[in-house]
């Protein structure tokens, strides 16, 4: 939909923006010569989660809390548990829980990934930006590549049987707990997946040859697309390997060069600072030593890649030096290429979980372990689209939580995200006159965000006085009356 | 027929109870379940919550107070009382804030096995959303009143074990389950191992710091529905 206000300036809205998770809308101002002036991609759900877990006792935070998200829940089970953890005292859980928390998050990262793939990103991909919209879907993928359809509904029920083998529910489990897991893996659940995991592990690679042939089919256009350099932020394990469960915090700016490294979960907001702006429910985080302006970052898969110095799998390591080579090692900042590390995650994914089916320390017995009640725990652990931060505190008289801040994946990505929508609004809408603004070159942006896989209700989980800007439009697109709120 | 048994009629079924049984006991006794809230063996039956209403002679009547006497006619498993239970236990959770997903008790909560069991699919209802208060201030023990179907197995436990930590305080719609202390339950005398802490049917009345432990797929109503341990129990004499 565009309309023309009175000075001239054209305003593009895409609403809802579809084949994202959560609800959100863009809109793209543009000047009386056609030039993008301003480009916001907006978030217009409302969670508020923050506020209403005060009062909750620590215990119920990590089952309470992921349900922020039907995608992936269990990101904020367990960093809600390893957050818990610190609360009661346990800075070391024992190898069973740890393991079994593991495998609950390798299962949640390969259906995730392939659910983003496959479900969201793949019609973009196998049909082109500007293919018709009736083809465009899951369904015309169903229709033109039956195969690859049915591989990615059972990988993503591989993955959820994983979960609900180490987590009791397929979608929102409740295995983790202050201190451990409440269950080990019996033999049986251990067997039945195992019969599997060598073909998952096929299909992420099919996968990942599917993702390169596309990219490299077109690759000047896509690495291209929606590029820009930023910081990029992520965990990793202190040898400096990819690791998706826990590790030290590490940034880097876009050559590459370490911003900081090896920080602690406690020392998190000494590094990051968030800030709130009168138009999205979302905060904006930045690293503080650079300050608001030039300290935001990107996370993901992307950041991943880039930010490790090696996977400790082999098939994902072949595939990172591989993707690597693109820059000759310098980090890689095209939006697209969020797909390609995404896929070399999920053969990661489908690699661990492999390895650790075949680990006894699975059946252990020894499950929870103990210690003295603290006032604070913060936790992080990377989720499928990014670092995510819980942070609570409590009253240790009453047990009841009396803060809680969460950075979410997509709040970190989120002024990324609008830089990317700034620059295929520039690279593809530039000149052009209305008339030209078709569906297709409108999609173009909906790819861009997408990259990101952002979970939108997910990212407004904050509560606090938001201004609202109201818009009444006409069936043809004439702006009748707008109202401000703040 | 022995001197001290009488018999009655459940559902077209003769049945043989001990004189002084309510007809909810005799019931048990004999592997007939009748559904039920607000009753736990060992109290003093309370009458509060209605489910356990069943027809006797053709008129409705709670069975957890309502004594056996030779040749009552009876009737329990009939569409029409599941109905009318159904919406008792439906009428419950449009009342309190019950949230299943967030609930510790989950799996192990009487009313949402009896909401399972009774076929409640979804609360038709209007909601009243009352705000209603948390007591965390006892150490091992906590009250949150969101989840409180004011059956008041609490307050006959803690009454029976001399101490009335809990009463009931307030009329109709707002009666509440307070506390014999003015600032909270930490002024109580109630022990984490008293029965009163551990008589409560949903997720209100809880011992801190359990959550989660018992895993999902391992809990009380996971496999079975409620009523089924009384279900397999072989009739007596």
């Amino acid at each position: 939909m565009a309309k023309t206000a009175k000075n001239g300036k054209r305003k593009i809205v895409i609403n809802p923006v579809t084949r994202v998770e959560g609800h959100g809308k863009v809109t793209i101002v543009m000047d009386e010569n056609n030039n993008v002036e301003q480009a916001r991609f907006h978030i217009i759900e409302f969670r508020g989660f923050e506020r209403f877990v005060q009062g909750r006792f620590y215990w119920e935070a990590p089952v309470m809390v992921q349900r922020l998200c039907g995608i992936c829940p269990v990101s904020h089970h367990l960093a809600g548990a390893k957050a818990t953890d610190m609360i009661v005292g346990v800075d070391k859980i024992p190898v069973t829980a740890e393991k079994m928390r593991r495998l609950m998050h390798y299962g949640q990262t390969y259906q995730s990934h392939a659910l983003h793939f496959f479900h969201l990103a793949s019609p973009d991909l196998l049909f082109g930006f500007d293919a018709p919209v009736e083809k465009r879907n899951v369904i015309g993928v169903i229709e033109a590549h039956p195969e690859v359809a049915k591989k990615a509904v059972l990988m993503r029920k591989f993955g959820q049987e994983v979960i609900k083998a180490t987590g009791g529910k397929k979608v929102h489990p409740t295995g983790a707990i202050p201190g451990g897991i409440n269950k080990n893996l019996s033999l049986e659940e251990r067997d039945a997946l195992k019969k599997d995991a060598d073909t998952m592990v096929e299909w992420a690679v099919e996968a990942l040859e599917l993702c390169k042939k596309i990219t490299k089919g077109n690759l000047e256009f896509l690495l291209n697309f929606g590029s820009f350099e930023s910081n990029h932020v992520s965990i990793v394990r202190e040898d400096g390997c990819m690791d998706l469960y826990d590790g030290k915090l590490r940034a880097i700016d876009a050559q590459g060069k370490k911003i900081f490294d090896m920080i602690e979960p406690l020392e998190y907001a000494d590094y990051l600072g968030e800030e709130v702006r009168p138009w999205s429910y979302m905060k904006f985080p930045h690293i503080r030593s650079l300050g608001k302006e030039k300290g935001w970052y990107r996370v993901g898969p992307l950041s991943r890649v880039n930010c490790c110095d090696f996977i400790d799998t082999e098939l994902a390591e072949k595939a990172r030096q591989e993707f690597m080579a693109l820059t000759n090692g310098k980090p890689v900042h095209a939006s697209m290429a969020y797909h390609w590390a995404r896929v070399i995650e999920l053969l990661h994914a489908a690699e661990k979980i492999r390895e650790l089916l075949d680990d006894p320390d699975l059946q252990g017995t020894e499950l929870v372990a103990q210690g003295t009640k603290r006032e604070k725990g913060v936790a992080w652990i990377e989720a499928p689209r990014g670092t995510l931060f819980h942070h609570y505190e409590i009253n240790t008289e009453t047990d009841q939580i009396t803060l809680a801040n969460l950075i979410v994946s997509t709040t970190s990505n989120n002024e990324p995200m609008n830089r990317a929508v700034q620059v295929i609004a520039d690279q593809h809408l530039k000149g052009k006159g209305e008339s030209e603004i078709t569906e297709g070159l409108l999609n173009h942006i909906e790819v861009g965000i997408r990259a990101y896989d952002p979970c939108l209700s997910c990212a407004t989980h904050a509560l606090g006085k938001m201004r609202l800007h109201v818009e009444l439009v006409d069936a043809a697109g004439h702006l009748l009356d707008e109202k401000f709120r703040g | 027929m022995s001197k001290n048994t009488v018999n009655i009629i459940i559902d077209g079924v003769e049945i043989e109870a001990q004189e002084g049984q309510t007809i909810l006991q005799a019931a048990d006794d004999a592997g007939v379940y009748i559904p039920r809230l607000c009753y736990l063996k060992g109290l003093i039956p309370g009458g509060h919550c209605r489910v356990c209403t069943v027809k006797v002679n053709g008129r409705p009547a709670s069975s957890c107070t309502f004594p056996v006497s030779e040749g009552l006619v009876i009737e329990n498993d009939t569409e029409e009382l599941t109905t009318l239970r159904r919406t008792v236990v439906e009428m419950l959770f449009a009342e309190g804030n019950h949230v299943c997903p967030a609930c510790e008790a989950s799996g192990n909560c009487e009313l949402q096995a009896m909401a399972y069991r009774l076929g409640m699919l979804a609360v038709t209802l209007p909601f009243l959303r009352k705000p209603r208060e948390l007591d965390a201030t006892h150490p091992d023990v906590f009250i949150d009143r969101d989840r409180c179907i004011l059956c008041g197995r609490c307050a006959r436990a803690s009454e029976a074990e001399g101490k009335r930590v809990f009463g009931f305080e307030g009329r109709g719609i707002n009666k509440r389950i307070a506390v014999d202390g003015e600032h909270g339950l930490k002024e109580t005398d109630l022990k984490a191992a008293d029965r009163a802490a551990r008589a409560c049917p949903t997720g209100c009345l809880r011992l801190k710091r359990i959550g989660w432990k018992v895993p999902v797929g391992q809990r009380q109503y996971d496999t079975t529905p409620i009523g089924s341990d009384i279900e397999q129990k072989q009739p007596v004499g």
